[in-house]
């Protein structure tokens, strides 16, 4: 039966698919590697090999009639609930109670589920955490309002720009601007007390915070090439943000800015 | 101070739903922020040098994080993200990009340099707790 023994190809495919899963949606970069390894430990294959970058995987079974695996990563997102399932699925693979097609099925739901938050309920707590920060970062509660409109706003953007604009940056470089530009108006208006305080508690939604995460523990597993990598995204995304708030209050000149 | 609980710990526990983090965890992310951001903020007040205060915060939420995603079986990134996030330097970097924009290039090198240090201190803190967390495991063994 195949159960007792599955081909190559078909392990191979499961480890992939994991791997792909897990890289895709934000998990560290020796996280992946060891999780496609154990599958393949798991299957009877104990001398697999996996080489994880940010942009691609190639993974090799060891043996004589080995054959490699690449697989070219292009979407990179953040939805860690993915993650912890194909994380379970390689736990139960590893107490032997998955078998290949079971897994590889398990696996292709994770891989094409949209389950998640709707919509309005992420753009509401992503108003909801600016507020919040924005009193962490002693803010005063009159500006707690004009911070949750901002960081709305601010999110806002950064969901739809990439439907129509694929270049990261930008979305990131709109969201930022979108912020500033409704923070001084709101200022401006009376509506907000402290720009400063405003914009910054309205940016934080946007901080690269699991490419931050992530670039440190890879560069401490010895993962050079996606520490550095990673470090650079995330370098990048801050620069992008600091670029649109910088944007901003260079065109609206001084006034904006003694808030 | 109650509000300043208050507010991390749904600030953190919102960043984790951002991230998609299944439900049943966004109540142990928030509580990860919280105490991060409650070690941080008491040691400003002491007063402590603000290098200082992140590095301990960052190195609590690491530790903290590790323990969760022991007992509750999943990736450390989950737990440690939302309370890492917090500690970001985002109105440092953004005093220096202001004082870039006002043309007073000395202060927003300044700024900038204490980001970056800030940024290091977090990072510090990631790898210390992952020491521990190394040393301890070895000598279980």
């Amino acid at each position: 039966m195949q159960q007792s023994a599955p081909n190559a190809g078909q392990i191979a495919k499961v480890c992939m698919l994991a791997g792909k899963i897990m890289l895709e949606n934000g998990a560290e970069t020796y996280r992946v590697e060891d999780t496609m390894n154990r599958i393949a430990a798991a299957y009877g294959v104990p001398n697999a090999h996996s080489f994880v970058t940010p942009t691609g995987i190639i993974f090799s079974l060891g043996g004589m009639d080995a054959s490699t695996s690449l697989m070219r990563i292009s979407d990179r997102s953040t939805d860690l609930r993915k993650v912890v399932m194909a994380n379970d699925i390689s736990r139960r693979i590893g107490r032997g109670e998955l078998t290949v097609e079971e897994a590889y099925e398990r696996l292709y739901k994770v891989d094409v589920s949209t389950e998640g938050y709707p919509t309005w309920v992420r753009l509401l707590v992503a108003a909801l955490a600016s507020g919040c920060f924005l009193i962490m970062f002693d803010g005063g509660w009159a500006d707690f309002v004009p911070g949750m409109i901002c960081g709305g706003a601010g999110y806002l953007a950064m969901l739809y720009v990439p439907r129509y604009v694929s270049i990261k940056l930008f979305s990131e470089f709109t969201a930022a601007m979108t912020v500033g530009l409704l923070a001084s108006f709101l200022v401006r208006t009376g509506l907000g007390q402290s720009l400063d305080k405003i914009v910054i508690g309205s940016i934080m939604p946007l901080v690269p915070g699991v490419l931050i995460t992530n670039a440190v523990r890879d560069l401490m597993a010895g993962h050079f090439v996606s520490g550095l990598s990673k470090g650079a995204e995330a370098f990048l995304t801050a620069f992008a943000i600091g670029a649109g708030i910088a944007f901003v209050l260079s065109f609206l000149g001084g006034e904006a800015i003694g808030g | 101070m109650i509000e300043q609980i208050a507010t991390s710990f749904v600030a953190s526990a919102g960043f984790a739903l951002l991230f998609n983090v299944p439900g049943r965890h966004l109540g142990y992310c928030g509580l990860v922020g919280m105490l991060g951001w409650m070690i941080y903020s008491s040691l400003l007040q002491l007063p402590a040098d603000p290098i200082l205060a992140t590095l301990t915060a960052a190195f609590a939420v690491t530790v903290i994080s590790q323990l969760l995603a022991k007992v509750c079986k999943t990736p450390i990134i989950v737990f440690s993200v939302s309370g890492i996030v917090p500690l970001v330097p985002g109105g440092i970097a953004f005093e220096a990009m202001r004082n870039v924009v006002e043309n007073h290039y000395d202060m927003a090198v300044q700024r900038a340099f204490e980001a970056f240090t800030l940024s290091g201190a977090i990072a510090f803190g990631l790898v210390f707790s992952e020491v521990i967390n190394q040393a301890i495991r070895r000598t279980r063994l």
